[in-house]
């Protein structure tokens, strides 16, 4: 979880992630930074973020991403 | 024809319940359409204003293209003014445009009309429920001519002040009626808008709607970042139809994502503003085997284009597309550095003649002066011709290619080199998503930016070198997490030119825009 919100915090300074309720409709993660976060995170983690997993409720909160990466690595 | 209304008008009295717009939220049909922009027109007409420029400051929606037509109606000139633009660069378009009135949402009425106190600020909610006056509508009409204003667009010029081209009725009616006979528009045309309507690129998909009588969806960019969802949105509006900068492609190019998902109802895939990569048309064109694909070329001061290319043929990953021919009433031709017409085959500049042409710059005689030029292959009579600044050439068949722009070719080492044969070179790589060269001119090197898997320079050489001469090959690779892309939705080379050296000191990640 620290290393998911040290990501967030490099590619977004300023924002308190862990108090955010939607990331998306609150446009603080917009295209760019999306597509950022994945290749982040596929690097990071040793994951594979595929089309599929990238949908709004994946990357709502801090808590949906840190879902996300634990499903994703448990594969 | 004298008036793109009269397209409207013709196509509401025969589908008046149709859908012609929606977005995510809402949708209008030919006849709520028609009536709002007549009221919205009553409404800024009696500000007493006539063939004057009239700002739109709105955000990409439904209302956004109301009240274009609205000012319109109101026999004045619109200009679209991205909502997201800082206050400063609006300040200078304003200096340069002097707009008679603005029209923008009630909710930024009080804090932007303090941007500019001496113009008029008209709230959308309150001009849209005017009652319309139609003999006053009728009168405007009258004393209007093909050759009036339609609208103008601020594209950044390379001094860093932005030039206003004007366009007029005449050209969009010339035009959208090459591009609907084109394509094949029709009344069962269904669109996906992904421009904003700053930009010339809607010009097309918008006008064409109200010609033939079809609908269009503006795409919320917010799919773009999901790019599924981006999939079943176009299987939800059931598209047809899309006209999108080859970024946008990309990105479900990249992401593989018609592995997964289909747009079942995709017939035609346009595309224009930038090179497509061939690697990401090459995976469309096998997911869509039927579907027509066409690279679409030209400036905003030929209202959209000027030259187009059907894909009739498969293209290896390392070619480059064809921008094709002329379209139909219109002319280009190429003119070589001696200022003569260049031998067959041979580089030079694009000049375009005929009806695409638009009037010039705004409030600027002398850049339209510099870009509006007299025919250099004729001087019996007065004819009006636009010199692109782009270099292209004819190949066997009689295609054009697109070289660079006249200000981006090269010189390194003595050779004269076009970055973009490096940047196709490069996205054929297949760990390579998306690239950009760029010339450092002080230290004579040529940079390439990239995104995608990370890559040894070693290996990233060894697959240049199979494709580019020695001296083409980068000195330097800088790999990025996300290439930046500007406000079109296109690779913001601007950007990449003047940052290069933080992101290779750094090797820092390209900057959210």
């Amino acid at each position: 979880m620290e290393e998911l919100l040290e990501i967030l915090e490099n590619l977004k300074p300023g924002v308190d992630f862990p108090a955010q309720t939607d990331l998306i409709e609150d446009h603080i993660l917009d295209s760019m930074s999306v597509v950022m976060l994945v290749g982040e995170l596929n690097d990071a983690f040793d994951i594979e973020i595929t089309p599929v997993d990238v949908v709004p409720e994946n990357f709502k909160t801090v808590d949906a991403i840190y879902a996300m990466i634990q499903r994703l690595s448990d594969d | 024809m004298k008036n793109i209304l009269q397209f409207l008008e013709k196509s509401a009295i025969m589908h008046p319940d149709k859908i012609i717009f929606a977005d995510a939220d809402t949708s209008v049909s030919y006849s709520e359409f028609l009536e709002t922009a007549q009221a919205i027109g009553t409404a800024i007409a009696q500000q007493g204003i006539r063939n004057r420029p009239v700002a739109v400051l709105m955000p990409r929606c439904v209302q956004a293209l109301t009240a274009m037509m609205g000012v319109v109606y109101s026999g004045n000139f619109y200009v679209v003014i991205d909502s997201e633009m800082p206050q400063a660069r609006v300040g200078k378009i304003f200096q340069t445009l002097q707009p008679a009135a603005v029209i923008l949402p009630k909710d930024w009425q009080e804090e932007r009309a303090a941007w500019a106190p001496e113009i008029s600020f008209l709230a959308y909610e309150t001009c849209s429920c005017s009652d319309s006056d139609s003999v006053l509508l009728e009168q405007i009409r009258r004393s209007m001519v093909d050759t009036d204003p339609l609208y103008a667009l601020f594209t950044s010029g390379s001094t860093g002040n932005p030039k206003g081209a004007v366009l007029s009725h005449k050209n969009v009616i010339a035009y959208s009626k090459w591009f609907i006979d084109a394509f094949g528009i029709t009344e069962n045309t269904v669109f996906a808008n992904q421009t904003p309507f700053y930009f010339s690129m809607s010009v097309s998909d918008l006008y064409a709607t109200m010609r033939a009588g079809a609908t269009l969806h503006i795409i919320p960019k917010s799919l773009f970042s999901f790019p599924v969802k981006l999939i079943e949105f176009l299987n939800q509006r059931t598209v047809n139809t899309i006209y999108w900068v080859p970024s946008a492609l990309c990105i479900v190019a990249n992401w593989k994502v018609l592995d997964y998902v289909m747009p079942t109802h995709l017939k035609k895939v346009l595309f224009a503003g930038e090179v497509m990569p061939v690697r990401q048309l090459n995976y469309w064109m096998d997911k869509l085997p039927d579907a027509m694909f066409a690279n679409l070329f030209g400036p905003t001061e030929t209202t959209d284009i000027c030259t187009y290319y059907v894909v009739n043929r498969r293209f290896a990953d390392t070619d480059t597309l064809p921008i094709g021919r002329a379209c139909d009433n219109c002319s280009v031709f190429i003119i070589g550095e001696d200022g003569k017409e260049a031998p067959a085959g041979t580089e030079g500049e694009l000049y375009v003649r005929g009806p695409f042409v638009g009037m010039g710059y705004y409030n600027d005689p002398e850049k339209t002066a510099a870009a509006f030029v007299q025919n250099p292959l004729q001087s019996s009579y007065p004819e009006r011709v636009y010199k692109t600044g782009d270099l292209v050439r004819e190949n066997e068949v009689g295609e054009l290619l697109y070289i660079s722009r006249k200000d981006f070719q090269i010189k390194h080492m003595g050779y004269r080199i076009e970055l973009s044969e490096i940047e196709a070179a490069a996205g054929a790589i297949p760990e390579i998503t998306a690239c950009a060269a760029v010339y450092d001119g002080e230290r004579d090197r040529i940079l390439l930016i990239y995104q995608g898997k990370r890559l040894e320079d070693a290996s990233l050489c060894q697959a240049l070198a199979q494709r580019l001469p020695a001296y083409m090959m980068p000195s330097r690779f800088i790999r990025v997490k996300a290439m930046p892309y500007n406000q079109n939705g296109k690779i913001d080379r601007a950007w990449l030119g003047k940052n290069y050296s933080t992101l290779e000191s750094e090797s820092a990640p390209a900057p959210i825009s």
